[in-house]
């Protein structure tokens, strides 16, 4: 029974890596470029609710109002404004670029916030549970992150299927000069791409906040963990990061249940097992061409 | 005043100049066609009418304003639309949703999903697949309803013969007229010059990036054109 309770926790944390991967899985849908900076982003969202704490005294889920306009003109204006620059030179450009802009990030944030551990206090949610059939906990945090996840993933999906600004996504991605051609200015389209990316790490940075204690250096650990959960449940699906978040969750929960040391690689194992197996994701949407 | 007017226009790709001083019109309702060789420079003039290879900007005048160098989505919205070559139809968006995308900057007009599916009934028929799955001849009907959708004033064809059967090219310029319609202005580039000539008011010949003939089509002689196309 205690297995079933771990599973449960695994599923549950899968929730919290779909919110990290999926604005990751987005940027290089849309754009082809893999933001080396994405993990220092949801620490930056993280630090931005200690920030709006401290000025506002809200509780931490309010600082969502805050945080996720913010990184949301952030996105936007890092796109329009620096790795826009970046594009059509080459797989490499946007990787120095991002890598930069993750050394300038923990960085600053290390300046100014020093290296001390940090938490978002969201009080009694964090540890209340409800019992289901006697032996196993399901705690509300969990649920709610698990549930933000979904309502995110969901809303993605329409967003991208069933509107203007959806097709003009999908256009952009497939051909970006005939785009233009439509009357799209594919620049802004980029720049939305992102702006909605980074309000995704926004919910991403202040949930993790909130779940466990956080520090400048931490940034690139979560890229990890984003880019496994990508791959795992396949490019081209948001369906599929959910997934792939969920597998790697209940990977990491086993993985600590049979010993504390054994979290991450357990994470790892599976990563390459999926490779190994099925390496263009369990879910990945078949590559088309005209 | 001519709707679009160019003027000693050069084009590049990087240090190969594809185009050398180009100057032509295009009235209003005229349907102008410009046939030449591989190579001479047809789709590159198009492609430089609607900003997607570098020009200066007094060298192309729409409606008497200058529109060089301008970007791509905005000389669009002007009213020009491109059926680009090779179709270029949006691999992940369905037969409905590329005839939508191609409306997105448009204006009011005689064109609408449901008048493009009349005037093409097999992608009313196929509208919920994916665009790769279409035949060519399909596809080419797509991509002209995709550009007709904006309701341009002025439609500018790149090779719409290129790569299919000759009876789908023969029942396309059949119905090009009717398709270009009352009020539209089309330029159309051509290498099967028969096509061009049963369907333009005037033509002009691209020989190595310059003009080398033009005229109507009761004014030039075979031996005239192919002295042009070939530079012979």
């Amino acid at each position: 029974m205690d297995w079933v309770n771990t599973i449960v926790q695994g599923v549950l944390l899968g929730g919290l890596y779909t919110l990290f991967a999926t604005g990751l899985s987005l940027v290089f849908g849309i754009m082809r470029v893999v933001n080396l900076a994405h993990g220092d982003f949801i620490i930056l969202a993280a630090f931005l609710g200690v920030v709006a704490i401290g000025i506002a005294g809200l509780h931490p889920f309010l600082t969502l109002l805050i945080v996720v306009p913010l990184m949301f003109g952030l996105g936007y204006l890092i796109q329009r404004g620096l790795l826009s620059l970046t594009l059509d030179r080459g797989v490499l450009p946007p990787l120095l670029v991002t890598f930069g802009l993750s050394i300038i990030i923990q960085n600053l944030l290390l300046e100014i916030f020093s290296a001390d551990d940090r938490r978002l206090d969201a009080g009694w949610i964090e540890t209340a549970s409800v019992r289901l059939g006697g032996q196993v906990a399901i705690g509300w945090y969990p649920l709610i992150v698990f549930a933000a996840a979904v309502l995110a993933i969901a809303a993605l999906q329409v967003l991208f299927s069933r509107t203007a600004l959806g097709r003009a996504f999908r256009a952009t991605a497939d051909d970006q000069e005939t785009v233009r051609l439509m009357g799209i200015d594919s620049r802004h389209t980029y720049g939305l791409a992102v702006a909605i990316a980074f309000a995704i790490i926004a919910l991403a940075g202040v949930f993790l906040g909130i779940r466990t204690t956080f520090s400048p250096d931490i940034g690139p650990g979560r890229l990890l963990v984003a880019f496994e959960t990508v791959v795992i449940g396949g490019l081209g699906s948001l369906w599929g990061t959910l997934v792939g978040g969920v597998v790697l969750g209940v990977a990491h929960a086993i993985g600590a249940k049979i010993d504390p040391a054994y979290r991450e690689l357990a994470g790892h194992l599976v990563f390459l097992l999926v490779l190994l197996i099925r390496p263009q994701g369990l879910f990945a949407r078949p590559v088309r061409d005209a | 005043m001519s709707l679009l007017s160019v003027r000693s226009l050069a084009a590049f790709y990087g240090d190969f100049q594809a185009l050398f001083d180009v100057s032509l019109d295009v009235e209003a309702g005229e349907i102008v066609a410009i046939i030449g060789a591989n190579g001479a420079g047809k789709s590159t003039f198009l492609r430089s009418v609607v900003g997607l290879n570098a020009s200066a900007r007094e060298t192309i005048r729409f409606d008497g304003q200058p529109i060089g160098g301008r970007p791509t989505h905005e000389i669009v919205a002007r009213g020009i639309a491109l059926v680009p070559e090779g179709r270029r139809i949006f691999p992940s968006l369905t037969v409905e949703e590329n005839l939508l995308i191609g409306r997105h900057h448009g204006r009011g007009g005689r064109w609408s999903l449901a008048r493009i599916y009349e005037l093409f009934p097999v992608l009313a028929q196929r509208r919920a697949v994916a665009g790769p799955a279409l035949s060519g001849g399909e596809q080419q009907m797509l991509a002209i309803g995709r550009a007709l959708m904006s309701n341009p004033r002025l439609l500018l064809l790149d090779e719409v013969s290129l790569g299919l059967a000759p009876i789908i090219v023969h029942d396309l310029y059949r119905r090009l007229p009717s398709i270009i319609g009352e009020g539209t202005t089309a330029v159309i580039v051509e290498q099967d010059v028969s096509q061009a000539l049963g369907v333009c008011d005037r033509l002009y010949c691209f020989q190595e990036g310059r003009i080398t003939l033009t005229g109507t089509p009761r004014q030039l002689t075979r031996d005239q054109i192919s002295a042009a196309y070939f530079g012979v």
